[in-house]
């Protein structure tokens, strides 16, 4: 009997590995691209533009996508698919780049390094030539091991750990983690907010660790002093009464909060409750504050937050207004974040002037240099410049919620 | 079973790897290897290689254990600290390699003798929780430490990075929750396969040998096992800690596999124990082949499922039902061997006829 299973099993095994083999035609058919942008090319064939149909035929920039659409990071990853669905829709409706269509396949990674690598080799097999990803840290680490291998174009759009970028064929649009502590550090010590600081990290994110190592770092060179330095992990983000008691017993002016809003929310609540009244300062973590879940957007005002991105923005109207009528949610700095870097895409294959039949190493190529010649201007800041290292060049911008929007300051 | 049938059955076993081996080969040097099946040959091994080895506990040794990722997230740092600590030492990857695997067992063996002193002495319930709990302390001891290395020596905190007071020459080689990150990727697939076969073949020797059946006895009947002079915690810990060890070989492959390695809840906790155990339990208890071939059609399925996007998570939780549901519910057995007995039926005939 169990042989017989065994025996079976084996024989399933062995169908599974030869499908698998077999599958290149089956696995660009269901990879086909959104069906979005297939009435996109249609409508520009319809216009009579001929060559834009006639190089659409010919072959276009396939651009892999690679995030995590389910689990408990999805929100980030759903956001960058959009973002970067409604640049590749824009683009193509305005005439493609150097006349060729963009073609956009998202594959899902869970937040987790192995399923990332399994999902950028799936795109592999369909053929891509440009990847947007990945959406987290380690993931993103584990798959610029992989494209700097291949030597094939990738640009993360919130990868902010040091070493996501660390390849010189791996560009970023978001800040490193590091430099956005920095950036707070200096704008507090410049700005005059406070001089004693009290900080509430979470341990177990290299994103809030990082962040934090550099603000303490920086802290010193602006005369700041760090009262309370507080630390919590992921199994304990639901009560930080311990942590708040410290920070108000040394007498701290300002928390600094490089953490994520969901737990941000939990330690407004808390502060109020105490009625310990600082100023909170965040980074990009923070925003997404004012959409949580029965959350008293009240305890919010005067929060202040330095983030790349604010949908309440003058300039980034027409893209909320067209974000919101596609996907029906507000657009959070993720998708801008992915929004950009299409249109950096865009911007570097123009300058390059790379056409769609060139295989996916030379286009690497002639884009590592064309990325470094470029300024966009974007969502998450204008004039945005790129060095050979993949680091971006661009002003942080800190807001404060005033009356449950942002404002600029 | 006699002593040739058990040889025809592990020959079998290890005719599947090394024909899965010769199939991969011959994929690959006629074109027909897609990128996904290559690179997800090697965690394909290391689930084997981690399904056998949780067997050895569970279905030979009768013991619940919740822990196995625990000894895979040791084996997995101490390896790839290693690999990282000889860089300039050790040019030689292979070496290297080699050296982090044996160090990966060693470490993972050792903390298996250590868990289970204390713990074996529990049963059933008792133990599945305890060791559930040792793979979460494992993973969050992993989570605080900081590890730096510069002239002078080694450096240790568990506070951050700059608490390690390294000179300039320093490197931080375990960064708290971000963990070891660049460790060069050395895991192939034939190392890979090689180790699956000592996998295999140190597993296999192990159950029909004296001390096989020794352990074995254990878990039918502890008493009886004692009372004819069986040496019950020395049984007992020689297969927790070779199943601890076997787990750390995975574990370092799974290091130099990412060039990124961070223990968290998805990788080293107790979702990855469990998921061990879904391989153990629909292989069959102390089915050494079954569990082999669970772990890669479980680890394929999500993959071949990509197609479907979303529904991929559902249809891959109805596909693990409905197997579990025909390897063991008694109907499906019924059902199994009444096809079984009609398929016989039908040879018989044409076999009498043709002789």
């Amino acid at each position: 009997m169990r042989k017989f299973v065994g025996l079976g099993l084996a024989a399933v095994l062995a169908a599974s590995l030869t499908a698998c083999g077999g599958g290149n035609a089956a696995t660009s058919t269901t990879a086909a691209p959104a069906a979005g942008n297939d009435t996109t090319t249609e409508a520009a064939a319809e216009n009579g533009n001929e060559e834009t149909t006639a190089s659409a035929e010919g072959g276009a920039f396939k651009i892999g996508v690679i995030g995590p659409l389910t689990g408990p990071a999805a929100a980030y990853g759903i956001a960058v698919q959009n973002g970067v669905d409604l640049a590749v829709k824009e683009i193509n409706e305005a005439g493609g780049v150097n006349g060729a269509m963009l073609e956009m396949n998202s594959q899902d990674d869970e937040h987790d390094p192995e399923k990332s690598v399994n999902a950028y080799n799936t795109l592999k097999d369909w053929n891509m030539q440009m990847l947007v990803g990945a959406v987290t840290s380690k993931p993103c680490i584990a798959v610029a091991a992989e494209s700097s291998n291949d030597n094939l174009f990738q640009i993360t759009p919130s990868g902010s750990a040091v070493e996501c970028a660390a390849p010189e064929n791996v560009f970023r649009v978001c800040f490193a983690d590091p430099a956005q502590g920095t950036a707070s550090a200096k704008y507090i010590g410049e700005n005059k907010l406070a001089t004693k600081i009290a900080i509430i990290y979470d341990s177990s994110t290299e994103y809030s660790s990082g962040i934090r190592e550099a603000f303490v770092a920086e802290a010193a060179n602006e005369g700041l002093e760090i009262v309370a330095d507080e630390a919590f992990t992921a199994d304990t983000n639901t009560d930080f009464s311990v942590q708040l008691d410290k920070a108000k017993n040394a007498g701290a002016e300002l928390v600094f909060l490089p953490i994520y809003y969901q737990e941000a929310s939990v330690i407004l609540k808390q502060a109020s409750d105490k009625e310990f009244a600082p100023v909170f300062f965040g980074v990009d973590g923070m925003d997404g504050i004012l959409s949580v879940k029965n959350f008293d957007t009240s305890l919010a005002e005067g929060v202040m937050l330095l983030t790349p991105f604010s949908a309440t923005e003058e300039g980034s109207k027409a893209f909320t207004d067209a974000y919101v009528s596609a996907y029906g949610i507000e657009p959070n700095q993720f998708a801008a974040d992915a929004y950009d870097a299409v249109y950096a895409i865009k911007a570097a294959a123009v300058q390059a002037g790379i056409s769609p039949d060139m295989d996916a190493s030379s286009i690497c190529d002639a884009m590592k240099a064309a990325m470094t010649e470029i300024s966009i201007d974007g969502l998450t800041g204008d004039g945005m410049t790129w060095d050979a290292a993949g680091e971006t060049g661009k002003a942080p911008k800190a807001v404060k919620i005033v009356n449950g929007v942002y404002e600029m300051q | 079973m006699n002593k040739n049938k058990v040889r025809m059955q592990n020959g079998i076993t290890y005719a599947i790897v090394v024909g899965c081996w010769i199939l991969v080969q011959i994929m690959d040097k006629t074109g027909h290897m897609t990128s996904l099946l290559r690179g997800i040959l090697v965690p394909l091994c290391m689930y084997s290689i981690l399904a056998i080895s949780l067997n050895l506990t569970v279905g030979i040794l009768g013991e619940l254990s919740l822990g196995h990722a625990g000894f895979m997230c040791v084996g997995a740092f101490s390896g790839a600290f290693l690999t990282k600590c000889l860089e300039n030492l050790l040019p030689n990857l292979q070496l290297r390699f080699f050296l982090a695997i044996l160090i990966g067992a060693a470490v993972a063996g050792i903390c298996g003798i250590l868990i289970g002193i204390p713990v074996l002495r529990l049963k059933g319930d008792y133990l599945a929780i305890v060791t559930l709990a040792f793979g979460e302390i494992i993973k969050n001891l992993i989570n605080v430490m900081y590890i730096g290395l510069d002239k002078s020596g080694f450096h240790f905190s568990i506070k951050d990075t700059m608490s390690l007071g390294m000179d300039e020459t320093g490197v931080v080689i375990i960064k708290g929750a971000q963990g070891i990150t660049g460790t060069p990727k050395a895991s192939t697939f034939l190392i890979a396969v090689v180790l699956l076969l000592i996998t295999l073949f140190i597993v296999l020797n192990l159950i029909h040998s004296r001390t096989g059946r020794a352990i074995m006895s254990i878990r039918d009947n502890r008493i009886a096992a004692e009372s004819i002079g069986i040496n019950i915690t020395k049984y007992k810990l020689m297969a927790f800690s070779i199943s601890a060890a076997l787990a750390g070989v995975a574990g370092v492959l799974y290091a130099h596999n990412l060039s990124t390695l961070a223990a968290t809840p998805k990788n080293f906790g107790y979702n990855m124990s469990i998921m061990i155990l879904v391989f153990v339990v629909l292989g069959g208890l102390g089915n050494i082949r079954g569990s082999m071939i669970a772990a890669v059609v479980l680890t394929l399925l999500p993959e071949l499922l990509r197609g479907l996007n979303d529904y991929r998570m559902l249809i891959y939780a109805v596909v693990l039902i409905v197997m579990m549901l025909f390897n063991s519910s008694p109907r499906a057995i019924e059902l199994r061997s009444v096809l079984l007995e009609r398929f016989r039926r039908k040879k018989e005939p044409a076999a009498k006829e043709a002789a």
